[in-house]
Order: structure tokens, then C-alpha cells, then sequence
């Protein structure tokens, strides 16, 4: 046989019913691939909720960093013909489609020219069902070429558990897939080079903000489940008594931000984690925390919307509820990582926000980022900065030895300990709970510098305005420390995409195509939304020539706070609200129509995904691909 | 031996005069004196409410937080922090109004705190209108036909979901409401004192007479605390008498005794924030 050229990255969807073990084969494959030194993308998606139960998950493995998880399907492995029914017409020639020939009778002219049909009998070849996932995972990897060491290493750790005879015939399966796709077909088309060797931490958004938080302290997390933020939950849990972490279920969201900011009280770092609709529910606590300057983290990973929305779909549509969460004017803080490590970066600093500044500090992402599968080079665990920002540890408070010139009266002495004392931070030296000489009350009504409330009293003007700027003085200190926004890519690029949270790397994804291409492009991607940092991105946004945001919503949200913030508005718009992430393709394809075109007027475009059914497709005809909803929320 | 003046906040009480708070808050010092509690060692948590009021009038670390909200704030501060005395206060809206979902499951966790709930039958704060409590066709601001619903029983919601020490209280009778909380805060489980805590400017009908021509002491007809359906009975009797005291005590393991992450016995705020199992817990990325 001749050898073909190599590609640099490929794609393989994995497609099937809910419980047909979508996730764990999938998770197998590229975990199989990242430890055979491949960078591995995974998405996740759960496709129509009403046809029911359809999952697909789409791996890309690349030599170098895969931004996304592509455009093509190159390799489908139909675990029911309704994967078979969607995605057989996409696969591109030289790929190949797997399946097992006792499920379901694949129809030949549905398949693309080019590409192989590769049907395993998987009860002739080796006698049980059960190990229809093991069997075409071994053809997959023939198919494919690639090393099948790192994926019978990983069926050993797996079933490890259950015994050497379990292993055995995992592997069996696994070997007669390989060898009847090496007796019977061709090797594929589409080849990847070698991988570097390198094995590389393969994890989720969730997970690693987790693990970013854990790794700055965290001690208490606790939340009611909710799509998609329980698997944060779950990996904390997962951890959390060997790790001395105390992982709390509550009966509702307020329960859960009201205990995390009383376990924040007493000193223990602490978190809390839903999704938008439980972050609806927390709302009157951002400012509980805010008044009272406990620290507390909150994360809420978006999914679609409004109301319970698409509740196993992605969006960017929260930012606006982020931003006006509470009532009043307090200080707050809200990140939103844009990639998988970038989320253990700010799980990190996340906590030491909260504890220096003494705020609700909210990181949000979203479905795609969250529940993705994505290699890294790693994160700093070495050397994790820690920082509680001042405290008082003992009787001797915070007061000057001098006479000091608070001029408020009360109880300030020298030595004395005033909680909530007017600084030029203004974040007051802190004390916990048990500490002798240094009660106070923390309160939500509007207190003095000692905590006393202020509600009560007829008037007090002063008072009031004092500790209202101290407050909000906050914002100037944790402006300083926020790490700056950049443009990666040409500096003087032709154009800018724009963006925040999971929509960098599609953007990053873009901006390397369009060079290819011999087009200059640039990204801006926010990663720190409030407080805004006003003066660096308008310095960043000055420089840009043409501008086209890509935004996860319907409205242009972070569009409206960069244009509240620094006056300055962004030329052309792609949004997307169907549910599905970005596809590379979409962005491209529009960032090269504006750089072509160079229209003088604002362009909105919107792009939708294609869900592969055919037309006029009916799921009561089809009671095989309507059946079993698999509803999750 | 700490005393009563100890406890005393730096703040005075604006409750209105006559208001059974007072003898609340009195009650509540008084009890942590005989405990002999450091005030640094005491977390009170409140909500909004006029009872609400008392974590700023008495000398222990306190906060005064959201309306409905002071049990899981509560919680929270005895996870951080076990080795503080936790006593949650508030009013009957605040913990059997908007509060009311905290409550089932606090009950149910058994955390080692304490609740003193001051019951007025009425919200104070916002004027008179009925609360979770108040009686059946009783007007009120915001029923002046009166009301339509029953009233909640605190007493028998507390049993059912599992309190292991649930008593009540009268603020006409500061010594042995002093008695109970004591042995709520000595209790080793999660315990309910339920007050009648009389509101003299909105609650025209459940006054300090109307109670005291009914109330008597369970323990004075020798109440066995450890009888369950008899609490359950005790708890609805209502109307010519009204019982007082601890209907019901129990010791079951707290939610700290079984919590995998408390096993060490250190409390979760002492524990390092700096970790050495990074690298371990890396791996499993790989």
C-alpha cells in the first residue's frame, strides 16, 4: 500500500444513545490519545433533548494545541443508526464509519464516496454485546494507526478492579476489533503524524476549576445540583474527604450561598457553584456578602436560556445577571476563564480575591467550557500564591497606639478593633470568630466602622457615605492586581475578533486559519469582566483597525459593557444562541467576508448549527431514533 | 465564673418597651454565663426581623443577615468552625415564614447548634401582618377579616423533621426560659427553643394575660422527654392550656460527628490553606 500524507489533527465522532457509553469510550479514546503525546479536544454534545437520549461526542487530536473541536468529521463510530441517519453524509473521504452490524443495517448509499463502511459483527466476533464499545475501539485504532498501548492501559487501570478475567476479555474484544478491521478493510485514509510522547493532563473546565480552588485552600463548597455545575460538585466530592474539603448538598441555592458565606464568616475558604437559574436564586445573598465583606467565591456556569432554557446547552447569555446581581452598588469581581487551564488559574484567583478584598468574587463560564475535554501543559501546582489579605490575630486590634483621627467616636481606642475600619483600601484588617478582643457584628443593614447598625437611627448622612466609599474604594485595589488584558496575535492585524470566556479559543482557532490563509487577524478575549478594566481595553481596542465581536448570545452582551465602559463600539457582530458551541468554520468564514468586504455599515450576522437530521425527518416514524429522552436538569 | 453583664452588647436594645425580646436576650446571656462560653467563642446569627436585632445587643461575635436565611449562615459558620457555640435567633417570619425550607432540613442535619426562635404570632417589623403563627381568624393589617390559614406548629415541625431537643419557652418566665436555653446549647445535637415572645404593639390578642391564663410547665406534670408520640400529642395541645418546657430530647450522632472531611477533629478554618497533595491529585488528570 502506498503511504499517504499525513494530517496534523483529526476527528472522530462517537455518537449514540444515552447509556450506550458515549462518555466512558470517548473519554477512553482521548485520554488514550493524550497520553500517546496528542493534544485532544473533546466535546460533548448532547443533541436534541426532545428526539431523545442523542449523544455525540466529537474528539480532535492534533500535533499541535487543538483549539477546538473542529469542523470535519473525519472517523464516525455509529453507536445506533440515528448517529448513523445524521452524521454518515458528513464524513469526509478517506474517513471511514464504524459500527456494529447487529444494531442496525447501515443503508451504503448514505455513505459519502471515499469513505469506508467498516460493519463489526460484534456477536459473531466475540459472543457478547457488552463489549460492542471494547471491540470497536480496537478497530477504531487500526483504523486510525495508532498505538494501541496507551488504550489497553487504560482498559487494565479501569477494570482493575474487577479482576484479571474482566481485563482479559476487555482485551480480547479489543484485539479481534483490531484484527478484523486489519483482515478486512484498509487502513484509514486520514493518518495523523506521530504525537510527541508527551503525556499531558487531560480534564474539563469543571474539574480544573475545582482543583484550582482546592489547590488555593478551599475548605467548604457547597451547592444544590443543577446543569451544567454539578460536575464541579462532583469532582470536589469525588476528593473532598481525603483532601479534608467539606462538600455540602443543600436543599435549595440560598441555602447553599448562605452557608458558604457563614462557613467564609468564620474563616474557612469557601464556594459555592451553580447554573444560571440557581444563580437567580442567589442573587440577594452577592450583596449579603458584599455588605458584611465575607469572602466567598460563586461559581455559575451558563447554559442556555432564559428560565430553565436549554438545560444540557451551552450559552454566554449571564453576564448581564452576573453584573446586576443584588440590589445596590457594591463591589464585586467576575472572571470567566477561557480555557480549561486557564480555569484552574482562576479557581486560584478566585480565592485570594476574596479573602484580600473581602467581596463575592463570581466566576462564570459555560456548558462548552465546562463539560469539554481538553489537553494542557500543565498549571502551576508547585507554587501556589496564597493570600488572605490583612488579618488580626490577636486582641491587639487594628487601632493606631496613637490618638487616632477616626474622629467617629464610639468605641475606637487605642489598640482597640474596628471591623469594618474606613482604610485608604478600604478592606478593613479582619478578624475571625473566636479571636479574644475583637467581637463585632456583621451586618447587612448599613452599619458604622465597629459594625454597628446605622439602619435604625433617624439619619446619618455622614456615616453612610463613608462607609458606601470605603466599599466601593475596593474596586481601584483589585483593578490593580487583575492581570491585563492582551491581543494575541499580530499586533497590527487587519482585524480584531472580540470576545469573552469560551469563545477565545474558536477565535484563537480563527485567527490561525485566516494567517494561513495570508490574512492578518488578532483576539481580544476578556477574561476579567468587572471590574472592567476600562483603560486597557480601550488602549488594546484603539490600535484595531476592523472589529467583529463573537459572542455566545443574542444581545452582544460583553459588546454593551466594553461600550458602557470605555465609549468605544465594536464595528461587526457574529452571535450564536442555538445551544451548540461555535463551529471554527462559522467564525472564519464571516471574519474573512468582513476582511474582504470591509462593509462600511455594522454587520450582524448570527449562525445556527446543523443537527444532521434530514428533512422532513419524523421522530414518530422513527421510533428507534425518537425513543428514551434523556432529559437532565 | 462569667456573669450576666458580661454578655452585655455594646448596643442598647430599641425593642419597643415591653417587648418580649427583651427577656429573650436576657434569658440567652444569662444562659451562656452559667455555661461559662468566652463571648469570643459564641457566633449569633440572625436574620431581619426585630428579634433579629439581638446579635448586635449582645456581646458575642455575631451576623445579622437576610430575612429567612440565618439557619444556613448558621450552618455554615459551625462547619467553618465547630468549636464555636452557634445560636441562630430570629423572629417566627424570619425562621416558619420565608425561612421555613432552612428549617426542615436543619432539623433533619442535626448540626450541634442552637435556634431560639422569639414567636410573636405577628411581623413586627413591617407593621402587623400575620405571620406562619399567628391563629386561625385572628385579624391582622394584612387580614382584617382575619386569617384564613391555620397556624404552623412549630413544636410538632421540629419533631417530624427531626430536632433532637425541642422545647418552648415564655418570656413572662426569664428563669426557666434561661433554663431551657442552657440546656439547648449544652445539647449535643441540633435544638429548637420555640418563645412566646409577646409583641405588645401588634399583637393584640396573644399578650402576656392571654398566655399566662394557659401556659403550665410539662416538667410539673412529669413529662417524659424521651416519648416521642407523646411530644407529638403534646405539641398540638393548644387553646385552655398550653404547654411549656422540653417536650423532647434525643441523642443521635450530629452532622460534624459523621462528616468524612471533620474526621480529623480540626476545624476547617485551622486547617492550612498551603496543600502538599497537588501533585497526587494531578495525576489523575493524566
Amino acid at each position: 500500500m502506498t503511504a499517504k500524507p499525513l494530517v496534523t489533527d483529526l476527528t472522530v465522532w462517537i455518537g449514540g444513545a444515552a447509556g450506550d457509553g458515549i462518555a466512558s469510550a470517548g473519554e477512553s479514546f482521548a485520554k488514550a490519545c493524550s497520553r500517546s503525546g496528542y493534544h485532544v479536544f473533546a466535546y460533548n454534545s448532547y443533541q436534541s433533548v426532545i428526539r431523545g437520549g442523542h449523544v455525540c461526542m466529537h474528539i480532535r487530536i492534533g500535533q499541535q494545541k487543538v483549539h477546538t473541536q473542529g469542523d470535519p468529521c473525519n472517523y464516525l463510530v455509529a453507536l445506533n443508526q440515528d448517529t448513523f441517519q445524521r452524521y454518515a453524509k458528513r464524513v469526509t473521504a478517506g474517513g471511514a464509519i464504524l459500527y456494529n452490524t447487529d444494531k442496525f443495517k447501515a443503508d451504503a448509499a448514505q455513505v459519502p464516496q471515499g469513505v469506508q463502511l467498516i460493519g463489526l459483527p460484534v456477536m459473531e466476533l466475540v459472543g457478547n454485546q457488552l463489549m460492542q464499545n471494547t471491540a470497536l475501539m480496537g478497530a477504531l485504532m487500526q483504523v486510525l494507526g495508532l498505538d494501541a498501548a496507551a488504550i489497553r492501559e487504560l482498559l487494565e487501570e479501569r477494570f482493575n478492579k474487577k479482576g484479571d478475567a474482566v481485563i482479559k476479555v476487555n482485551l480480547d474484544a479489543f484485539d479481534k476489533g483490531a484484527a478484523f478491521v486489519q483482515e478486512k478493510h484498509q487502513e484509514g485514509g486520514i493518518r495523523i503524524g506521530k504525537g510527541d510522547g508527551k503525556r499531558r493532563p487531560l480534564a474539563g473546565g469543571n474539574p480544573m476549576l475545582g482543583f484550582g480552588m482546592v489547590a488555593a485552600g478551599l475548605r467548604f463548597y457547597s451547592a444544590y445540583p443543577m446543569t451544567p455545575a454539578s460536575s464541579l460538585l462532583h469532582w470536589l466530592v469525588k476528593y473532598a474527604a481525603k483532601a479534608g474539603i467539606m462538600v455540602k448538598q443543600c436543599e435549595d441555592e440560598i441555602a447553599a450561598v448562605n452557608m458558604a458565606i457563614g462557613a467564609g464568616h468564620v474563616g474557612a475558604r469557601a464556594a459555592t457553584g451553580t447554573a444560571g437559574g440557581g444563580f437567580a436564586l442567589m442573587t440577594e445573598a452577592v450583596g449579603e456578602a458584599a455588605m458584611t465583606e465575607t469572602p466567598v467565591v460563586i461559581v455559575e456556569v451558563q447554559r442556555g436560556g432564559p428560565s430553565t432554557g436549554l438545560p444540557t446547552k451551552t450559552e454566554q447569555g449571564d453576564l448581564f445577571q452576573l453584573l446586576g446581581a443584588s440590589q445596590g452598588e457594591f463591589p464585586r469581581v467576575i472572571l470567566a476563564p477561557r480555557t480549561v487551564a486557564e480555569c484552574y488559574d482562576v479557581g486560584v484567583e478566585a480565592m485570594n480575591l476574596a479573602d484580600k478584598f473581602q467581596v463575592p468574587v463570581l466566576v462564570t463560564s459555560d456548558l462548552y467550557l465546562a463539560e469539554r475535554l481538553e489537553t494542557f501543559d500543565g498549571v502551576n501546582i508547585t507554587n501556589v500564591p496564597i493570600d488572605r489579605g490583612e488579618m488580626v490575630t490577636s486582641a491587639d486590634g487594628n487601632l493606631p497606639a496613637a490618638p487616632n483621627s477616626l474622629g467617629n467616636g464610639g468605641a475606637a481606642q487605642a489598640g482597640g478593633y474596628r471591623r469594618f475600619l474606613d482604610t485608604p483600601s478600604g478592606v478593613s484588617p479582619r478578624a475571625l470568630p473566636g479571636t479574644p478582643g475583637t467581637i463585632y457584628t456583621a451586618a447587612t443593614d448599613e452599619h458604622d466602622q465597629d459594625g454597628i447598625v446605622i439602619s435604625d437611627v433617624f439619619t446619618n448622612p455622614a456615616e453612610r457615605v463613608r462607609m458606601m466609599e470605603k466599599r466601593m474604594r475596593k474596586t481601584d485595589g483589585i483593578l490593580k492586581v487583575l492581570p491585563k488584558p492582551v491581543l494575541d496575535g499580530p499586533q497590527d492585524a487587519d482585524l480584531t475578533l472580540v470576545g469573552y470566556g469560551s469563545t477565545y479559543q474558536v477565535m484563537l482557532e480563527a485567527m490561525e486559519a485566516l494567517t494561513q490563509e495570508g490574512l492578518k487577524v488578532n483576539v481580544l478575549g476578556i477574561r476579567n469582566i468587572w471590574p472592567f478594566q476600562a483603560a486597557e481595553v480601550a488602549a488594546l481596542l484603539k490600535k484595531c483597525k476592523l472589529t467583529m465581536s463573537v459572542e455566545g448570545n443574542y444581545l452582544g452582551q460583553i459588546v454593551k459593557i466594553i461600550r458602557m465602559e470605555t465609549g468605544i463600539e465594536i464595528q461587526h457582530h457574529l452571535r450564536k444562541y442555538d445551544g451548540e458551541p461555535f463551529e471554527p468554520k462559522q467564525v472564519i468564514d464571516q471574519a474573512r467576508t468582513i476582511l474582504k468586504t470591509k462593509p462600511k455599515q455594522s454587520v450582524l450576522a448570527t449562525v445556527q448549527s446543523d443537527e444532521g437530521l434530514p428533512p422532513n425527518f419524523s421522530p414518530i416514524e422513527n421510533p428507534a431514533i425518537g425513543a428514551e429522552a434523556a432529559r437532565q436538569h | 465564673m462569667a456573669q450576666v453583664k458580661d454578655y452585655i452588647g455594646k448596643v442598647k436594645p430599641d425593642w419597643c418597651p415591653g417587648c418580649g425580646d427583651f427577656a429573650v436576650l436576657n434569658a440567652l446571656q444569662r444562659a451562656i454565663a452559667d455555661l461559662d462560653i468566652a463571648p469570643h467563642n459564641v457566633q449569633v446569627v440572625s436574620g431581619i426581623g426585630c428579634s433579629s436585632n439581638l446579635p448586635g445587643f449582645i456581646n458575642a461575635y455575631g451576623f445579622h443577615g437576610l430575612h429567612g436565611r440565618s439557619l444556613p449562615v448558621a450552618s455554615g459558620a459551625k462547619f467553618g468552625n465547630h468549636d464555636l457555640t452557634v445560636i441562630a435567633t430570629g423572629g417566627d417570619g424570619d425562621g416558619y415564614g420565608i425561612g421555613v425550607g432552612h428549617f426542615v432540613h436543619t432539623c433533619r442535619r442535626n448540626i450541634d447548634m442552637t435556634y431560639i426562635v422569639m414567636d410573636n404570632q405577628i411581623y413586627g417589623l413591617t407593621t402587623g401582618q400575620a405571620s406562619p403563627t399567628t391563629e386561625k381568624d385572628i385579624p391582622t393589617k394584612s387580614t382584617p377579616e382575619g386569617t384564613i390559614e391555620m397556624a404552623l406548629s412549630p413544636i410538632a415541625l421540629a419533631l417530624t423533621c427531626g430536632a433532637t431537643y425541642v422545647a418552648r419557652g415564655f418570656s413572662g418566665d426569664n428563669l426557666h426560659l434561661a433554663q431551657l436555653m442552657k440546656g439547648a446549647i449544652e445539647h449535643k445535637g441540633f435544638a429548637l427553643v420555640d418563645v412566646f415572645s409577646p409583641c405588645v404593639t401588634y399583637n393584640k390578642h396573644n399578650t402576656y394575660p392571654w398566655f399566662r391564663e394557659r401556659v403550665y410547665k410539662l416538667e410539673d406534670e412529669k413529662h417524659d422527654t424521651s416519648d416521642f408520640r407523646l411530644a407529638m400529642e403534646k405539641a398540638f395541645e393548644w387553646g385552655a392550656r398550653i404547654p411549656l418546657g422540653l417536650f423532647y430530647k434525643s441523642e443521635r450522632p450530629t452532622y460534624e460527628d459523621q462528616e468524612p472531611a471533620l474526621r480529623s477533629g480540626k476545624a476547617l478554618c485551622k486547617l492550612p490553606l498551603k496543600r502538599d497533595d497537588l501533585a497526587a491529585l494531578m495525576e489523575d488528570f493524566i
